[in-house]
């Protein structure tokens, strides 16, 4: 009954986005106000739709109704609640559900927040939003729908995938999707600006605090999918190049280049058509990797059962809504007037270089991952065609893009002074020969390229702190000024100084992943391993049961020195059910470094392979990412965004330096 | 003119547009399988390569090994499906006894036998292929690749990523099996 509810009510959903999807266009055209209000209503009636349906399966899973397939298929009664729960979205199906309940949350939250939007431009955001939800809507409806009952019921469930049993992965996919789909809201911004004709500061001032939040969304989706890769597959690496992570990596590349290349909108009015086209490319990478994952155009270690039927009707969607807004580009962004002019060599011209650099880098991912494609050949799964590749294409663009990040913020609107800004960085030379020397002092005759690497960081780390001293006038005037003066810094200022600070934070750990040691052995109990400094003696290994697996934990005795550091204890499990092995890494770290223990597979006599690793600075990969969210989050509580927007008088003339704000 | 910057987008997008369906066309014929790959390197003499070998090595050339079936591996340190492949390799060689030989693909020779240092070493021989120039030849299109050849020289089968315990013994071992009675 509840399941019928629910998929009643996702038809519902689909008639009220159709209305949102026309009504306000036409009254948008006739300048009916009353026509133009209707989108903000079915906005919010299509989240309650879609809620109530999200709800309806959840329900299903909770009390494990197996008269629905898509239940019988992905869950058991033995799972543990909090994957009975996230295994709604752990299939096809499920996650389609996610990502229309995740893109009305976005719709009904413009149709809240606008209240200071021309009702022009809300009710054709509002209806070009309704013209996505229609198309996935139709896409579940017709092709994947997770309402479908079975008769008679089995008695239990097919389970969820032991691997997807994880908490780390419970919760990457909400993130991923919230900042994919939050995407669309800019892409139907942009839509809306093109079918109005009208760019200006107002727009990209309305338009960045929801990019922002999709940029801040989608870092730490990406973040806990390479946490999860790392600690679940037991081989130690956290990014494989995969192209489902390339289809998420993708949309993040191009989303900040827009987040960027709208502050030039916003202060200074111009890189208008471009801002629009990185609107437009920002949403439909999203869809593209939506298209890639679930068509089986591509197979790997992530990909959902694939349906080329579904392919189909995605390629479909992906030719109206992309196809339809590129059109829509070409007709009308010719007529945008860009506003001021500026040097090759200021604050614009650095945000340019930034956009250029993100654009090819992501131009380099999409390459490698279709490069089977445009070779008419399909990879089987988990084929790395891509590390060389990648390591040498995608690396170099990324560092003039990282040293530029750290000159960028210094330079003035319209034109820059680079070489002043260059001397000002003399704290950044020095940190960084000495970090390089230091490092390479301690590592002489290993990686070269790790010890730059770690130098790289360390120059963004101090470009970002002078700035900051810089602009708070640290040690120029008195102390109690400084503090004022930061007091009274604009938050996106300090989202901006966050943000950089966490990419310098994570390219240490990139930098510093060259330096790992592994060690793999086959251990009697008893025997040990020396890695590191660190001695690891396998003590005993138990057999324990689990909720809906058993397992073999590894009793791992770990000493420096001499002195007792700490037991770990790796797992294997095996789920019966799917007649599946995963293992569970045990990673103990302090934070500068993982020791990192995978326990592998035993023989008859007894002997268990053990692999342990040692990873310096690869924690710091993910305290940067979260600490670049955070920056993001920072920057979106600016109070530029929540006070009344209205048109800025165009500034004309020198601007002071250093301007306000990002 | 300007204008038709702006068309260069929808452009580029419609020729994708094109490629992306012209591959979910190839994927819905039937009995279609995602791990066949056409090769048109089936039943033709295999390239002819001339490695230096890994490490201090013996170097690994097509014509000394050419008298028996052996089979052709391409790996490479960088490759992580390389390392779910390897174990099964290592029972290859050791329980089958099987004429395996490696290719180290776009590798350092130093971190090529660091790896099989540490995972043990199933190849009888394993020639550098720094450059990637024999994979080219061959027609690899990622690694691990696998591929059977005949006491001729002869490609007689192609395996396209991390070989399976199913493949190896429904097809590579009978293969083997074939080509070493005849």
């Amino acid at each position: 009954m509840i399941t019928e509810l629910g998929h009643f009510a996702l038809i519902l959903a689909l008639f009220v986005a159709v209305i949102q999807s026309t009504v306000p266009l036409i009254g948008a055209a006739r300048r009916h106000l009353g026509w133009m209000a209707v989108g903000r209503s079915c906005a919010l009636i299509g989240f309650a739709l879609t809620a109530l349906s999200m709800l309806a399966l959840m329900h299903a899973y909770v009390t494990s109704d197996f008269t629905v397939i898509n239940v019988v298929e992905n869950s058991h009664t033995d799972k543990p609640l909090l994957y009975q729960i996230t295994g709604v979205w752990g299939n096809h199906e499920g996650s389609m559900l996610l990502w229309v309940f995740m893109l009305s949350l976005c719709a009904a939250a413009v149709a809240l927040f606008s209240n200071n939007l021309p009702p022009a431009l809300r009710a054709r955001v509002l209806a070009v939003q309704g013209m996505i939800a229609v198309g996935f809507l139709l896409f579940i409806l017709l092709t994947s729908n997770p309402f479908l009952r079975t008769f008679p019921p089995p008695p239990n469930g097919q389970g969820l995938n032991p691997v997807l049993q994880d908490p780390g992965l419970a919760f990457h996919p909400p993130f991923l999707y919230l900042g994919y789909v939050g995407f669309s809201v800019a892409f139907s911004f942009a839509v809306a600006a093109l079918i109005e004709g009208r760019v200006d500061a107002a727009w990209a001032r309305w338009v960045r605090p929801w990019t922002l939040a999709s940029w801040c969304a989608l870092t730490v989706g990406i973040a806990m999918g390479s946490w999860w890769a790392y600690y679940t597959l037991g081989w130690g690496g956290w990014w494989f190049w995969d192209p489902v992570e390339n289809a998420s990596f993708m949309p993040w590349l191009v989303g900040t280049a827009l987040i960027h290349s709208s502050i030039v909108v916003e202060k200074r009015d111009t890189l208008k058509s471009w801002t629009i086209l990185l609107a437009i490319i920002t949403f439909s990478l999203s869809l593209v990797g939506t298209f890639l994952v679930r068509s089986g155009v591509l197979t790997s270690v992530h990909a959902f059962a694939t349906d080329p039927q579904r392919g189909m009707f995605i390629l479909l969607l992906l030719v109206v809504a992309i196809g339809g807004s590129l059109t829509l580009y070409a007709i009308r962004a010719p007529a945008l007037k860009g506003g001021g002019l500026f040097a090759p060599i200021s604050r614009e011209g650095a945000l340019v270089l930034n956009n250029v650099l993100l654009s090819c880098g992501c131009a380099t991912v999409f390459l490698g991952t279709l490069y089977p494609l445009f070779l008419d050949a399909v990879g089987g799964p988990k084929l790395s065609v891509g590390f060389p590749f990648f390591n040498r294409t995608f690396a170099p663009m990324m560092v003039p893009m990282v040293i530029a990040v750290g000159i960028g913020p210094m330079l003035a609107w319209k034109r820059g002074d680079i070489l002043g800004a260059l001397q000002r960085l003399w704290v950044a030379y020095i940190a960084t020969a000495l970090v390089v020397l230091v490092a390479f002092y301690v590592t002489y005759g290993g990686p070269v390229l790790a010890v730059l690497g770690l130098g790289l960081s360390a120059w963004l780390a101090t470009a970002v702190l002078t700035e900051f001293a810089e602009r708070i006038r640290l040690f120029r005037t008195p102390f109690g000024d400084s503090l004022r003066r930061a007091i009274h810094l604009p938050r996106a200022t300090y989202g901006m100084s966050i943000a950089h600070f966490g990419l310098a934070v994570s390219v240490a750990g990139f930098a510093a992943s060259a330096w790992a040691q592994e060690a793999i052995q086959i251990l009697q109990p008893g025997g040990s391993i020396d890695l590191a400094g660190y001695h690891l003696t396998l003590e005993h290994v138990d057999h324990v049961p689990g909720p809906n697996f058993s397992a073999d934990e590894a009793f791992i005795r770990v000493t420096k020195a001499g002195e007792f550091i700490a037991e770990m204890h790796p797992e294997r499990r095996f789920f019966p059910l799917q007649q599946q092995t995963t293992g569970e890494t045990a990673i103990r770290t302090n934070l500068l470094a993982d020791l990192y223990v995978a326990l592998g597979d035993s023989d008859t006599a007894g002997d268990w392979t053990v692999r342990v690793y040692w990873k310096p600075l690869v924690p710091w990969i993910w305290m940067g990412a979260i600490i670049m969210a955070f920056g993001g989050v920072v920057s979106l509580s600016d109070r530029r965004w929540r006070v009344g927007a209205a048109a800025r008088a165009t500034r004309r003339g020198p601007q002071p330096v250093p301007a306000a704000g990002e | 003119m300007k204008r038709l910057i702006y068309l260069l987008p929808l452009v580029v997008f419609l020729v994708l547009a094109a490629y992306l369906g012209r591959m979910l066309q190839l994927t819905l014929r039937p009995n279609y399988d995602i791990h066949e790959i056409p090769s048109a390197m089936i039943a033709k003499p295999a390239p002819a390569f001339d490695l230096a070998g890994l490490a201090d090595g013996k170097p690994l050339a097509l014509d000394a090994l050419k008298g028996h079936p052996f089979v052709v591996n391409f790996f490479a340190s960088w490759c992580v499906p390389c390392r779910i492949e390897h174990p099964l390799l290592m029972r290859l060689a050791t329980e089958n006894h099987l004429p395996i030989y490696g290719i180290d693909y776009k590798d350092k020779p130093a971190d090529g036998a660091h790896l099989l240092a540490t995972f043990g070493d199933p190849y009888r021989l394993v020639g550098m292929d720094r450059d990637g120039s024999v994979g080219l030849n061959f027609g690899v299109y990622g690694v691990p690749e696998t591929y059977v050849i005949d006491s001729t020289g002869i490609i007689r089968k192609r395996f396209v990523g991390p070989l399976t315990a199913e493949q190896v013994d429904k097809e590579l071992l009978p293969l083997l099996k074939q080509l070493g009675q005849t």
